[in-house]
Protein backbone atom coordinates (compact mmCIF):
# COMPACT_ATOMS: atom_id res chain seq x y z
CA UNK A 1 0.00 0.00 0.00
CA UNK A 2 1.44 3.31 -0.96
CA UNK A 3 -0.20 5.51 1.39
CA UNK A 4 0.66 4.37 4.27
CA UNK A 5 1.94 7.47 5.90
CA UNK A 6 -1.52 7.77 7.22
CA UNK A 7 -2.04 6.92 10.81
CA UNK A 8 -5.69 6.63 10.42
CA UNK A 9 -8.09 3.89 10.61
CA UNK A 10 -10.85 5.49 9.41
CA UNK A 11 -12.25 8.64 7.30
CA UNK A 12 -10.96 11.78 9.86
CA UNK A 13 -9.39 15.68 9.14
CA UNK A 14 -8.65 18.87 10.58
CA UNK A 15 -11.87 21.09 9.35
CA UNK A 16 -10.11 23.05 6.73
CA UNK A 17 -11.04 24.51 3.25
CA UNK A 18 -10.72 21.68 0.30
CA UNK A 19 -11.05 19.09 3.15
CA UNK A 20 -13.50 17.40 0.88
CA UNK A 21 -11.17 17.98 -2.37
CA UNK A 22 -12.16 20.56 -5.45
CA UNK A 23 -15.69 20.17 -5.05
CA UNK A 24 -15.84 22.74 -7.92
CA UNK A 25 -14.88 19.10 -10.57
CA UNK A 26 -18.31 18.14 -9.60
CA UNK A 27 -19.97 20.68 -11.85
CA UNK A 28 -21.57 20.74 -15.25
CA UNK A 29 -22.89 24.24 -15.22
CA UNK A 30 -21.04 27.39 -13.79
CA UNK A 31 -23.28 30.31 -12.09
CA UNK A 32 -22.60 33.42 -14.86
CA UNK A 33 -23.05 36.91 -13.00
CA UNK A 34 -24.25 40.08 -15.25
CA UNK A 35 -22.64 43.10 -13.54
CA UNK A 36 -25.12 45.44 -15.65
CA UNK A 37 -27.87 43.70 -13.91
CA UNK A 38 -26.63 43.12 -10.30
CA UNK A 39 -27.97 45.44 -7.78
CA UNK A 40 -25.06 45.37 -5.23
CA UNK A 41 -22.83 46.54 -8.69
CA UNK A 42 -25.41 48.84 -9.52
CA UNK A 43 -25.73 50.44 -6.69
CA UNK A 44 -21.86 50.49 -5.10
CA UNK A 45 -23.16 49.61 -1.49
CA UNK A 46 -24.25 46.75 0.79
CA UNK A 47 -27.99 45.91 -0.21
CA UNK A 48 -29.00 42.73 -1.94
CA UNK A 49 -26.51 39.67 -0.71
CA UNK A 50 -29.19 37.11 -1.41
CA UNK A 51 -26.55 35.03 -3.56
CA UNK A 52 -24.21 34.74 -0.16
CA UNK A 53 -26.94 34.55 2.11
CA UNK A 54 -28.48 31.00 0.38
CA UNK A 55 -25.33 30.23 -1.10
CA UNK A 56 -25.33 26.27 0.44
CA UNK A 57 -21.58 25.79 0.24
CA UNK A 58 -20.26 29.54 1.01
CA UNK A 59 -18.32 29.73 -1.91
CA UNK A 60 -19.71 33.31 -2.41
CA UNK A 61 -18.07 36.63 -1.08
CA UNK A 62 -20.06 39.13 0.73
CA UNK A 63 -18.06 41.86 -1.20
CA UNK A 64 -19.04 44.30 -3.98
CA UNK A 65 -19.20 42.83 -6.43
CA UNK A 66 -19.61 39.17 -4.91
CA UNK A 67 -16.99 36.72 -6.22
CA UNK A 68 -17.45 33.24 -6.35
CA UNK A 69 -15.04 30.66 -5.61
CA UNK A 70 -15.34 28.08 -8.79
CA UNK A 71 -12.87 25.93 -7.34
CA UNK A 72 -15.77 25.00 -4.80
CA UNK A 73 -18.85 26.03 -6.66
CA UNK A 74 -20.84 22.96 -7.44
CA UNK A 75 -23.10 24.36 -9.52
CA UNK A 76 -26.54 24.17 -7.63
CA UNK A 77 -27.66 27.44 -9.29
CA UNK A 78 -29.91 28.03 -6.01
CA UNK A 79 -27.53 31.68 -6.50
CA UNK A 80 -29.43 32.17 -10.21
CA UNK A 81 -32.70 31.10 -8.34
CA UNK A 82 -33.11 33.51 -5.66
CA UNK A 83 -31.28 36.41 -7.30
CA UNK A 84 -34.23 39.59 -7.77
CA UNK A 85 -32.81 40.87 -10.71
CA UNK A 86 -32.01 37.89 -13.07
CA UNK A 87 -28.17 38.44 -13.01
CA UNK A 88 -26.88 35.27 -12.68
CA UNK A 89 -27.58 32.80 -15.51
CA UNK A 90 -26.71 28.91 -15.32
CA UNK A 91 -23.67 28.29 -17.94
CA UNK A 92 -22.92 24.77 -19.03
CA UNK A 93 -19.09 23.85 -18.53
CA UNK A 94 -18.83 22.46 -22.24
CA UNK A 95 -20.74 25.81 -23.63
CA UNK A 96 -18.74 28.21 -21.65
CA UNK A 97 -15.84 29.78 -23.78
CA UNK A 98 -13.06 31.76 -22.83
CA UNK A 99 -14.89 34.33 -20.88
CA UNK A 100 -16.10 31.62 -18.25
CA UNK A 101 -14.51 33.79 -14.83
CA UNK A 102 -16.95 37.01 -16.11
CA UNK B 1 -8.92 -26.03 36.51
CA UNK B 2 -6.17 -25.12 39.34
CA UNK B 3 -7.46 -25.02 43.30
CA UNK B 4 -7.15 -20.92 43.64
CA UNK B 5 -9.91 -20.35 40.48
CA UNK B 6 -12.08 -23.25 41.80
CA UNK B 7 -12.39 -21.70 45.25
CA UNK B 8 -13.03 -18.65 43.54
CA UNK B 9 -16.26 -19.76 41.72
CA UNK B 10 -19.23 -18.35 42.16
CA UNK B 11 -21.89 -20.90 40.12
CA UNK B 12 -25.36 -19.17 39.76
CA UNK B 13 -28.06 -20.35 37.27
CA UNK B 14 -28.84 -18.10 34.37
CA UNK B 15 -30.41 -18.34 31.50
CA UNK B 16 -28.96 -16.89 28.09
CA UNK B 17 -30.12 -13.42 28.02
CA UNK B 18 -29.22 -13.24 32.40
CA UNK B 19 -25.30 -13.87 31.50
CA UNK B 20 -25.17 -11.58 28.55
CA UNK B 21 -26.51 -8.73 30.54
CA UNK B 22 -24.02 -9.79 33.32
CA UNK B 23 -21.08 -10.10 30.80
CA UNK B 24 -21.96 -6.45 29.91
CA UNK B 25 -22.80 -5.32 33.41
CA UNK B 26 -18.92 -6.63 34.93
CA UNK B 27 -17.67 -5.02 31.54
CA UNK B 28 -18.55 -2.04 33.41
CA UNK B 29 -20.28 -0.51 29.70
CA UNK B 30 -21.00 2.94 29.65
CA UNK B 31 -23.69 3.60 27.95
CA UNK B 32 -26.30 1.03 26.51
CA UNK B 33 -28.62 1.87 23.39
CA UNK B 34 -31.46 -1.09 22.80
CA UNK B 35 -35.00 -1.61 21.42
CA UNK B 36 -36.81 -4.91 23.22
CA UNK B 37 -37.23 -7.40 20.52
CA UNK B 38 -38.78 -10.76 21.14
CA UNK B 39 -36.11 -13.47 22.46
CA UNK B 40 -33.66 -10.68 23.66
CA UNK B 41 -36.05 -8.32 25.21
CA UNK B 42 -35.23 -9.76 29.09
CA UNK B 43 -31.01 -8.41 28.15
CA UNK B 44 -32.82 -4.94 27.93
CA UNK B 45 -35.27 -5.26 31.12
CA UNK B 46 -32.35 -6.99 33.13
CA UNK B 47 -29.82 -3.84 32.27
CA UNK B 48 -32.23 -1.30 32.83
CA UNK B 49 -32.23 -2.51 36.15
CA UNK B 50 -29.18 -2.62 36.86
CA UNK B 51 -29.12 0.77 35.34
CA UNK B 52 -32.21 2.12 37.77
CA UNK B 53 -31.31 0.10 41.10
CA UNK B 54 -27.34 2.39 40.62
CA UNK B 55 -25.61 -1.97 40.42
CA UNK B 56 -24.34 -0.06 37.02
CA UNK B 57 -23.11 3.51 36.32
CA UNK B 58 -24.20 3.72 32.91
CA UNK B 59 -26.26 5.45 30.67
CA UNK B 60 -29.38 3.41 29.31
CA UNK B 61 -30.84 5.60 26.67
CA UNK B 62 -34.40 5.07 25.40
CA UNK B 63 -34.79 5.07 21.27
CA UNK B 64 -37.36 4.10 19.20
CA UNK B 65 -35.95 1.62 16.69
CA UNK B 66 -32.62 -0.68 16.41
CA UNK B 67 -31.17 1.66 14.02
CA UNK B 68 -31.07 4.61 16.08
CA UNK B 69 -30.25 2.21 19.10
CA UNK B 70 -27.05 1.46 17.20
CA UNK B 71 -26.71 4.31 15.90
CA UNK B 72 -26.88 6.02 19.56
CA UNK B 73 -23.70 3.23 19.97
CA UNK B 74 -21.65 4.60 16.98
CA UNK B 75 -22.09 8.11 18.71
CA UNK B 76 -21.37 7.39 22.29
CA UNK B 77 -18.58 4.60 21.32
CA UNK B 78 -16.75 7.70 18.97
CA UNK B 79 -16.92 9.95 22.18
CA UNK B 80 -14.66 7.41 24.40
CA UNK B 81 -17.75 4.99 25.92
CA UNK B 82 -17.59 1.70 26.06
CA UNK B 83 -21.29 0.51 24.75
CA UNK B 84 -23.61 -2.32 24.40
CA UNK B 85 -26.71 -3.20 22.49
CA UNK B 86 -28.40 -6.51 21.71
CA UNK B 87 -31.51 -7.32 19.10
CA UNK B 88 -32.93 -10.43 17.05
CA UNK B 89 -33.95 -10.89 13.86
CA UNK B 90 -35.87 -8.10 12.20
CA UNK B 91 -34.35 -5.69 14.70
CA UNK B 92 -31.00 -6.84 13.11
CA UNK B 93 -32.06 -6.22 10.00
CA UNK B 94 -33.59 -3.16 10.89
CA UNK B 95 -29.43 -1.82 11.90
CA UNK B 96 -28.11 -3.20 8.71
CA UNK B 97 -26.88 -0.04 7.63
CA UNK B 98 -25.41 0.84 10.92
CA UNK B 99 -23.74 -2.69 11.25
CA UNK B 100 -21.71 -1.22 8.02
CA UNK B 101 -20.80 1.98 10.04
CA UNK B 102 -19.76 0.94 12.95
CA UNK B 103 -17.31 -1.12 11.12
CA UNK B 104 -16.16 1.24 9.01
CA UNK B 105 -15.56 3.95 11.18
CA UNK B 106 -13.85 1.20 13.73
CA UNK B 107 -15.72 1.56 16.20
CA UNK B 108 -15.43 -1.40 19.10
CA UNK B 109 -19.10 -1.99 19.83
CA UNK B 110 -20.41 -5.17 21.44
CA UNK B 111 -23.44 -6.57 20.66
CA UNK B 112 -25.63 -9.77 21.72
CA UNK B 113 -27.52 -11.19 19.01
CA UNK B 114 -30.28 -13.84 20.06
CA UNK B 115 -30.29 -15.67 16.92
CA UNK B 116 -34.42 -15.69 15.63
CA UNK B 117 -36.05 -16.46 12.38
CA UNK B 118 -36.41 -13.61 9.65
CA UNK B 119 -40.23 -13.38 8.26
CA UNK B 120 -42.08 -13.61 6.25
CA UNK B 121 -44.13 -15.23 8.03
CA UNK B 122 -43.65 -14.10 11.42
CA UNK B 123 -41.88 -16.35 13.72
CA UNK B 124 -40.33 -15.74 17.03
CA UNK B 125 -38.19 -18.97 17.06
CA UNK B 126 -34.64 -19.53 16.55
CA UNK B 127 -32.38 -20.29 14.06
CA UNK B 128 -29.17 -18.20 12.67
CA UNK B 129 -30.53 -16.62 9.58
CA UNK B 130 -30.21 -13.15 10.93
CA UNK B 131 -26.74 -13.31 12.07
CA UNK B 132 -25.67 -14.77 8.71
CA UNK B 133 -27.28 -12.49 6.71
CA UNK B 134 -25.03 -9.89 8.26
CA UNK B 135 -22.07 -11.64 7.42
CA UNK B 136 -20.66 -9.11 5.60
CA UNK B 137 -21.06 -6.37 7.31
CA UNK B 138 -17.10 -6.42 8.74
CA UNK B 139 -18.17 -7.27 12.27
CA UNK B 140 -16.49 -10.17 13.93
CA UNK B 141 -18.96 -13.02 14.94
CA UNK B 142 -18.51 -15.55 17.95
CA UNK B 143 -21.38 -17.90 18.12
CA UNK B 144 -21.97 -19.18 22.05
CA UNK B 145 -22.06 -23.38 22.52
CA UNK B 146 -23.94 -22.76 26.14
CA UNK B 147 -24.65 -19.68 28.58
CA UNK B 148 -20.81 -19.75 30.12
CA UNK B 149 -19.83 -19.21 26.83
CA UNK B 150 -21.60 -16.32 26.39
CA UNK B 151 -21.01 -14.36 29.68
CA UNK B 152 -17.15 -14.96 28.98
CA UNK B 153 -17.48 -14.13 25.27
CA UNK B 154 -19.14 -10.58 25.94
CA UNK B 155 -16.49 -9.99 28.73
CA UNK B 156 -13.71 -11.79 25.96
CA UNK B 157 -15.58 -9.34 22.97
CA UNK B 158 -14.46 -5.99 24.39
CA UNK B 159 -11.05 -6.98 25.12
CA UNK B 160 -10.61 -7.95 21.00
CA UNK B 161 -13.14 -5.40 20.24
CA UNK B 162 -10.97 -2.44 21.58
CA UNK B 163 -7.45 -4.07 20.80
CA UNK B 164 -8.36 -4.18 16.93
CA UNK B 165 -11.34 -1.16 16.46
CA UNK B 166 -13.65 -4.13 14.85
CA UNK B 167 -17.26 -4.49 16.54
CA UNK B 168 -18.26 -7.59 17.49
CA UNK B 169 -21.45 -9.41 17.50
CA UNK B 170 -21.71 -12.14 20.60
CA UNK B 171 -24.65 -14.69 18.68
CA UNK B 172 -26.38 -17.22 21.09
CA UNK B 173 -29.71 -19.16 20.02
CA UNK B 174 -32.88 -17.64 20.89
CA UNK B 175 -34.78 -19.86 23.65
CA UNK B 176 -32.56 -23.03 23.22
CA UNK B 177 -29.93 -20.75 25.04
CA UNK B 178 -31.71 -17.43 25.75
CA UNK B 179 -34.52 -18.66 28.12
CA UNK B 180 -32.74 -21.81 29.14
CA UNK B 181 -30.93 -21.64 32.53
CA UNK B 182 -28.34 -23.54 33.46
CA UNK B 183 -24.69 -23.30 35.76
CA UNK B 184 -22.67 -20.07 34.88
CA UNK B 185 -19.76 -19.55 36.70
CA UNK B 186 -19.86 -15.60 37.07
CA UNK B 187 -16.43 -14.06 37.22
CA UNK B 188 -15.78 -11.75 40.05
CA UNK B 189 -15.50 -7.83 39.36
CA UNK B 190 -12.43 -7.30 40.52
CA UNK B 191 -10.88 -10.37 38.01
CA UNK B 192 -13.11 -9.12 35.05
CA UNK B 193 -11.33 -5.63 36.13
CA UNK B 194 -7.91 -6.65 35.91
CA UNK B 195 -8.45 -8.37 32.84
CA UNK B 196 -10.23 -5.45 31.01
CA UNK B 197 -8.78 -2.50 30.62
CA UNK B 198 -10.62 1.04 30.39
CA UNK B 199 -11.07 1.91 26.78
CA UNK B 200 -9.01 3.69 24.33
CA UNK B 201 -10.68 5.50 21.86
CA UNK B 202 -8.77 6.45 18.39
CA UNK B 203 -11.56 9.39 17.35
CA UNK B 204 -11.44 12.23 20.38
CA UNK B 205 -14.53 14.83 20.64
CA UNK B 206 -12.37 17.49 21.37
CA UNK B 207 -13.91 21.62 20.85
CA UNK B 208 -10.39 22.60 20.98
CA UNK B 209 -9.30 20.42 18.56
CA UNK B 210 -11.99 19.91 16.20
CA UNK B 211 -12.11 16.89 13.53
CA UNK B 212 -14.30 15.69 11.01
CA UNK B 213 -14.85 11.70 11.35
CA UNK B 214 -16.08 9.59 8.35
CA UNK B 215 -16.45 12.44 5.60
CA UNK B 216 -16.63 12.16 2.33
CA UNK B 217 -13.71 10.20 1.35
CA UNK B 218 -13.39 9.91 -2.65
CA UNK B 219 -12.12 6.84 -3.92
CA UNK B 220 -8.80 7.69 -4.50
CA UNK B 221 -5.98 9.06 -1.63
CA UNK B 222 -5.63 12.56 -1.25
CA UNK B 223 -3.37 15.62 -0.02
CA UNK B 224 -4.80 16.84 2.99
CA UNK B 225 -4.87 20.54 4.38
CA UNK B 226 -2.04 19.51 6.32
CA UNK B 227 -0.29 18.05 3.47
CA UNK B 228 -0.26 14.58 4.48
CA UNK B 229 -1.16 11.86 1.47
CA UNK B 230 -4.53 10.61 3.54
CA UNK B 231 -6.38 7.11 3.17
CA UNK B 232 -8.92 7.24 0.54
CA UNK B 233 -12.08 4.65 0.67
CA UNK B 234 -10.97 1.71 -0.31
CA UNK B 235 -7.44 2.64 1.46
CA UNK B 236 -10.08 2.77 4.51
CA UNK B 237 -11.31 -1.01 3.34
CA UNK B 238 -8.28 -2.48 2.94
CA UNK B 239 -7.47 -1.96 6.49
CA UNK B 240 -10.85 -2.88 7.64
CA UNK B 241 -10.12 -6.61 6.05
CA UNK B 242 -6.89 -6.13 7.48
CA UNK B 243 -8.15 -5.85 10.74
CA UNK B 244 -10.00 -8.94 10.61
CA UNK B 245 -7.65 -11.20 8.74
CA UNK B 246 -5.52 -10.24 11.68
CA UNK B 247 -7.92 -10.73 14.72
CA UNK B 248 -7.38 -14.40 15.30
CA UNK B 249 -4.14 -13.53 16.27
CA UNK B 250 -6.02 -11.15 19.21
CA UNK B 251 -8.72 -13.25 19.50
CA UNK B 252 -6.47 -16.42 20.75
CA UNK B 253 -4.05 -13.64 22.91
CA UNK B 254 -7.25 -12.47 24.87
CA UNK B 255 -8.92 -16.22 25.08
CA UNK B 256 -5.32 -17.00 26.60
CA UNK B 257 -5.24 -14.62 29.13
CA UNK B 258 -9.34 -15.16 29.91
CA UNK B 259 -8.72 -18.84 30.59
CA UNK B 260 -5.29 -17.80 32.99
CA UNK B 261 -7.33 -15.23 35.11
CA UNK B 262 -10.87 -17.39 35.19
CA UNK B 263 -9.90 -21.22 34.72
CA UNK B 264 -11.92 -21.38 31.21
CA UNK B 265 -9.50 -21.00 28.09
CA UNK B 266 -10.73 -19.66 24.60
CA UNK B 267 -7.25 -19.79 22.99
CA UNK B 268 -9.36 -21.01 19.81
CA UNK B 269 -11.38 -20.61 16.94
CA UNK B 270 -13.16 -23.99 17.00
CA UNK B 271 -13.43 -26.09 19.45
CA UNK B 272 -13.18 -29.95 19.51
CA UNK B 273 -15.53 -33.66 20.47
CA UNK B 274 -13.59 -36.56 19.74
CA UNK B 275 -11.78 -35.74 17.33
CA UNK B 276 -8.32 -37.38 17.91
CA UNK B 277 -9.41 -40.61 15.93
CA UNK B 278 -12.28 -39.59 13.81
CA UNK B 279 -12.73 -40.11 10.00
CA UNK B 280 -16.30 -38.80 10.35
CA UNK B 281 -16.51 -35.37 11.48
CA UNK B 282 -20.15 -33.14 12.05
CA UNK B 283 -19.96 -29.14 11.64
CA UNK B 284 -22.06 -26.91 13.27
CA UNK B 285 -22.23 -23.82 15.41
CA UNK B 286 -23.86 -22.55 18.62
CA UNK B 287 -26.82 -25.26 20.53
CA UNK B 288 -27.06 -26.85 17.57
CA UNK B 289 -22.79 -27.81 17.79
CA UNK B 290 -23.72 -29.30 21.62
CA UNK B 291 -26.65 -31.54 19.73
CA UNK B 292 -24.04 -32.83 17.82
CA UNK B 293 -21.74 -33.83 20.32
CA UNK B 294 -24.96 -36.68 22.08
CA UNK B 295 -25.09 -37.84 18.59
CA UNK B 296 -21.57 -38.23 18.18
CA UNK B 297 -21.56 -40.44 21.41
CA UNK B 298 -24.32 -42.34 19.87
CA UNK B 299 -22.54 -42.94 16.60
CA UNK B 300 -19.74 -44.31 18.37
CA UNK B 301 -21.85 -46.53 20.54
CA UNK B 302 -22.56 -48.02 17.15
CA UNK B 303 -19.10 -48.25 16.00
CA UNK B 304 -18.61 -45.18 13.94
CA UNK B 305 -15.57 -42.97 14.81
CA UNK B 306 -17.71 -39.83 14.50
CA UNK B 307 -16.31 -36.59 16.42
CA UNK B 308 -17.77 -32.69 16.46
CA UNK B 309 -15.89 -29.37 15.27
CA UNK B 310 -17.89 -26.81 16.98
CA UNK B 311 -17.25 -23.13 14.95
CA UNK B 312 -17.38 -20.57 18.05
CA UNK B 313 -16.03 -17.77 15.51
CA UNK B 314 -17.55 -16.97 12.06
CA UNK B 315 -15.87 -14.20 11.05
CA UNK B 316 -13.00 -14.54 10.57
CA UNK B 317 -13.23 -17.86 9.35
CA UNK B 318 -10.76 -19.81 10.79
CA UNK B 319 -9.50 -21.85 7.59
CA UNK B 320 -6.43 -22.70 8.47
CA UNK B 321 -7.83 -24.38 11.83
CA UNK B 322 -10.83 -26.15 9.46
CA UNK B 323 -7.90 -27.62 7.11
CA UNK B 324 -6.07 -28.91 10.47
CA UNK B 325 -8.98 -30.40 12.17
CA UNK B 326 -10.08 -32.16 8.96
CA UNK B 327 -6.98 -33.26 7.56
CA UNK B 328 -7.87 -37.14 8.95
CA UNK B 329 -11.86 -37.17 8.10
CA UNK B 330 -12.93 -38.94 4.71
CA UNK B 331 -16.84 -37.54 5.53
CA UNK B 332 -17.56 -33.76 6.68
CA UNK B 333 -21.33 -33.40 7.40
CA UNK B 334 -22.40 -29.95 7.91
CA UNK B 335 -25.45 -28.67 9.39
CA UNK B 336 -26.83 -25.62 8.87
CA UNK B 337 -29.59 -23.35 10.68
CA UNK B 338 -29.42 -20.76 7.83
CA UNK B 339 -29.84 -21.36 3.74
CA UNK B 340 -27.52 -19.17 1.60
CA UNK B 341 -31.16 -19.43 -1.44
CA UNK B 342 -29.60 -20.78 -4.44
CA UNK B 343 -27.00 -22.13 -3.51
CA UNK B 344 -26.79 -23.98 0.24
CA UNK B 345 -25.85 -23.62 3.74
CA UNK B 346 -23.23 -20.67 4.81
CA UNK B 347 -21.42 -22.56 6.60
CA UNK B 348 -20.71 -25.85 4.18
CA UNK B 349 -19.91 -23.29 1.81
CA UNK B 350 -17.44 -22.04 4.07
CA UNK B 351 -16.03 -25.37 4.71
CA UNK B 352 -15.57 -26.38 1.39
CA UNK B 353 -13.90 -22.80 0.73
CA UNK B 354 -11.63 -23.60 3.40
CA UNK B 355 -10.63 -26.94 1.67
CA UNK B 356 -9.65 -25.81 -1.12
CA UNK B 357 -6.06 -26.25 -2.34
CA UNK B 358 -5.74 -28.27 1.20
CA UNK B 359 -4.88 -32.13 0.78
CA UNK B 360 -8.38 -32.86 2.26
CA UNK B 361 -10.59 -35.00 0.07
CA UNK B 362 -13.26 -36.23 2.56
CA UNK B 363 -17.07 -36.28 1.10
CA UNK B 364 -19.09 -33.45 2.46
CA UNK B 365 -22.68 -33.43 2.99
CA UNK B 366 -25.15 -30.49 3.96
CA UNK B 367 -28.19 -30.42 5.79
CA UNK B 368 -30.35 -27.56 6.45
CA UNK B 369 -31.75 -27.84 9.98
CA UNK B 370 -34.08 -25.65 12.52
CA UNK B 371 -35.06 -23.38 10.29
CA UNK B 372 -37.67 -20.94 12.34
CA UNK B 373 -37.63 -23.08 16.16
CA UNK B 374 -38.11 -26.42 13.90
CA UNK B 375 -36.74 -29.25 16.71
CA UNK B 376 -34.15 -30.67 15.68
CA UNK B 377 -32.81 -34.45 17.68
CA UNK B 378 -29.51 -36.11 18.03
CA UNK B 379 -31.32 -39.18 16.85
CA UNK B 380 -32.20 -36.74 13.40
CA UNK B 381 -28.23 -35.59 13.60
CA UNK B 382 -27.89 -39.85 13.97
CA UNK B 383 -29.88 -40.47 10.48
CA UNK B 384 -28.48 -37.76 8.55
CA UNK B 385 -24.82 -39.03 9.54
CA UNK B 386 -25.67 -42.58 8.43
CA UNK B 387 -27.39 -41.44 5.02
CA UNK B 388 -24.52 -39.69 4.63
CA UNK B 389 -21.99 -42.56 5.43
CA UNK B 390 -24.23 -44.64 2.56
CA UNK B 391 -24.77 -42.29 0.09
CA UNK B 392 -20.76 -42.03 0.65
CA UNK B 393 -20.63 -45.86 -1.39
CA UNK B 394 -21.93 -43.82 -4.41
CA UNK B 395 -18.55 -42.17 -4.92
CA UNK B 396 -20.07 -38.36 -4.97
CA UNK B 397 -17.43 -36.05 -2.76
CA UNK B 398 -19.94 -32.88 -3.18
CA UNK B 399 -23.80 -32.99 -3.63
CA UNK B 400 -25.51 -30.65 -5.97
CA UNK B 401 -27.74 -29.53 -3.45
CA UNK B 402 -28.17 -29.61 0.26
CA UNK B 403 -30.27 -32.00 1.97
CA UNK B 404 -33.36 -30.64 4.56
CA UNK B 405 -34.47 -32.34 7.26
CA UNK B 406 -38.30 -31.45 6.70
CA UNK B 407 -41.39 -32.67 5.72
CA UNK B 408 -40.73 -32.04 1.72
Amino acid sequence: MGTRECQHICGESSPAIGEAGKTGEWRNSFPKIDRERCLLAKQSKPSCFLCWLYCPDAVISKTIPVEINLEYCKGCGICAQVCPAGAITMVFEHEAGADKKD
Amino acid sequence: MNKKIAKKSNIRILDGNQAAALGAKLSRVQVIAAYPITPQSPVTEKLSEFVERGELDAQYIAVESEHSALAVCVSASMVGARTFTATSAHGLAYMHEMLHWAAGARLPLVMACVNRAMGAPWNILNDQQDSISQRDTGWIQIYARNNQEIIDSVIQAYKIAESIYVPVMVCYDGFILSHTEMPVDIPAQEDVDKFLPPYKPHTVLDPANPRNYNLVTLANPRVNSEGVLCHGYMELRYLLQEALQNSKETMIKVGQEFGQLFGRNYANMCWEHRLDDADVVIVAMGSLAMEATVAADMLRKAGHKVGVLGLRVFRPFPKTEVVKVLKNSCLVVVFDKNISYGLEGATCSEIKAALYGSPVRAAIRNFIVGLGGRDIKARELVDAVNRSLLSMKEGDLNKESPEWICDI
